[in-house]
């Protein structure tokens, strides 16, 4: 580690949240990181350009979004933390390579700064691709792991768990932010790597060459029969595992709460804001922002009180909602607002939206 | 209290860093703050905008819709921003560049100073940045004195001791400009 980086340890710095993605991925471990160009996470790329080799990793601008994702299978295959960035269009185009990373078995962080969609669409945030984080994205029975940051300070912070999980889950986990906590500048703390994170995980099917040992074999291929109902089944046990174990949220005011509002990521910042303010008018607002998208964090739903009003905010046209629907008792209780395409659902239509249900 | 300044200009005026310095010093001075750029497809010429929130408590959102401050460099920028200002705000207008508005229907707080050319005084027109700075914070003591000065110290000293002086010396000029408006 270089001299700058030690001077920065424990040090409030300001930062963009490409920035600091990027700065908590290397202080994770990552030691190899391939991307490609594409706004709004430009900053990442050319960070880890800068800093990668001073921790003797490896950085490569590859040649096109497929390149970056299949090399990012082949290090994490050889056992290194890799990991890769792009935005909306960039990270469908990695699709299939998150699926055999799946497949396979592999560990790998992926982060997707969203922009508006669909198609190129355009720069602005959005929140437009939850489905396609959370439900899969490629194809097959798989899931990510998938962490909604909403703050620069806590995209660092998730790095070191989504190092940790993957490794020790042997999944990929996505890092979902968006335009804004990408761009945005706020001060970071730049600890070291909580306890819980910082167990060193053994990887003893990584190909790291089979002198002295039997070979070890990578595929996500099954054509005997069974084999890929064996594999399948070890995979949905893990998932279950995951959902049980990793579910993350923040929440308050929901005690006496009658409108409970649900949102994540950047669009949480504004929804926390709105219902603090609320709240000093003696309103009873509160708020529930989940922190893994997948595993959902259904726990958060689990209340007696069967007449709290749920609304969903998102800056999408309906995505999360869906989740919230299936974690409530009665989904006629859950309500929306959303708006895309560039465009942020903004506190005043939030507050006249919560105003009409507390009537 | 949260304050919500919007900074726009022509690319190359330095808005950004101006932006910067403003929230770099906020953070020394223990405030939550967020900057926020405009980004993308920008090209020189053309205006550059950024967004600083300075508060006391947790910030939402880093988009300012209505400002509690504007700070407008060039004449397109205030053609784009300058009815984004909240009743009794404070509009810091670069006369250098921008026309004299015609009194506004809002009340608001006119500092209409010649930037572009006191920094020419100074030394070089690349400080006027650093002039409205001064300025702004002679009139919202939004940060102390003191820890702008050394943030910009620390921006200064990565070109020469020569930027040093010369930007101190704009942030002084700026600075009593804005005691003298008050």
């Amino acid at each position: 580690m270089k001299s700058n980086n030690k001077e920065n340890c424990f040090r409030k710095v300001l930062m963009t949240g490409n920035d600091a993605i990027a700065e908590g991925a290397l202080r994770a471990g990552c030691r190899f990181y391939a991307g490609y160009p594409i706004t709004p996470q430009n900053e990442l790329t050319s960070y880890m350009a800068i800093h990668m080799p001073e921790y003797q990793g490896v950085f490569i601008q590859a040649e096109s979004e497929l390149a970056a994702i299949n090399m990012v299978f082949g290090a994490s295959a050889a056992g290194f933390r890799a990991m890769t960035s792009s935005s909306s269009p960039g990270i469908s185009l990695k699709q299939e390579g998150i699926s055999y990373l799946a497949g396979c078995e592999l560990p790998a962080v992926i982060v997707n700064i969203m922009r508006g969609g669909p198609g190129l669409g355009n720069i602005a945030p959005a929140q437009s691709d939850y489905f396609q984080a959370t439900k899969g994205g490629g194809h097959g029975d798989y899931h990510s792991i998938v962490f909604a940051p909403s703050s620069v300070q806590e995209a660092y912070n998730l790095m070191f768990a989504a190092f940790y999980l993957a490794d020790k889950f042997r999944t990929p986990v996505m890092i979902l932010g968006d335009g804004m906590l990408g761009q945005m500048m706020e001060p970071v703390v730049l600890h070291s790597a909580p306890l819980e994170f910082s167990e060193n995980i053994d990887k003893p099917w990584a190909l790291t060459g089979c002198k002295d040992r039997n070979p070890n074999v990578i595929r996500s291929l099954y054509l005997k029969e069974g084999a890929l109902e064996a594999l399948n089944e070890r995979l949905q046990k893990r998932y279950q595992m995951i959902e049980k174990t990793q579910q993350r949220f923040e929440e308050d005011f929901v005690n006496d709460a009658q409108v409970i509002v649900v949102s994540y990521g950047a669009m949480a910042r504004i929804v926390k804001s709105v219902v603090k303010k609320l709240r000093q008018r003696k309103l009873k607002v509160g708020y529930i922002r989940p922190i893994t998208l997948w595993p959902f964090p259904v726990k958060a739903f689990n209340r007696k009180k069967t007449t709290v009003k749920y609304l969903v905010v998102e800056m999408s046209y309906g995505q999360m909602v869906e989740d919230v629907c299936l974690s409530v008792p009665d989904k006629k209780k859950v309500y929306f607002l959303g708006r895309a395409g560039g465009a942020i659902p903004d506190t005043g239509q939030i507050t006249r939206k919560i105003y009409k249900l507390l009537r | 209290m949260e304050h919500r300044i919007i900074l726009a200009g022509a690319g190359g005026q330095g808005i950004m860093l101006l932006g910067k310095i403003l929230a770099e010093a906020a953070m020394k001075d223990n405030k939550t703050v967020t900057w926020l750029p405009s980004y993308g497809a920008e090209v020189r010429g053309g205006t550059a905008n950024c967004m600083v929130v300075i508060s006391e408590e947790e910030i939402g959102s880093p988009y300012i819709d209505q400002a509690d401050s504007l700070i407008i460099f060039n004449q397109p920028s205030f053609e784009r921003f300058g009815n984004r200002l909240l009743p009794g705000g404070i509009l810091l207008l670069n006369a250098s560049l921008v026309e004299k508005p015609a009194f506004p229907k809002k009340k608001i707080r006119l500092i209409y100073q010649p930037f572009t050319d006191i920094a020419m005084k100074v030394g070089s027109v690349k400080v006027a940045n650093i002039v409205a700075l001064g300025c702004f914070l002679a009139v919202v003591k939004l940060v102390r004195k003191e820890t702008a000065i050394e943030i910009i110290r620390s921006k200064a000293k990565e070109v020469s001791p020569q930027i040093i002086e010369l930007n101190l010396k704009a942030f002084e000029e700026g600075f009593i400009l804005g005691q003298d408006v008050k």
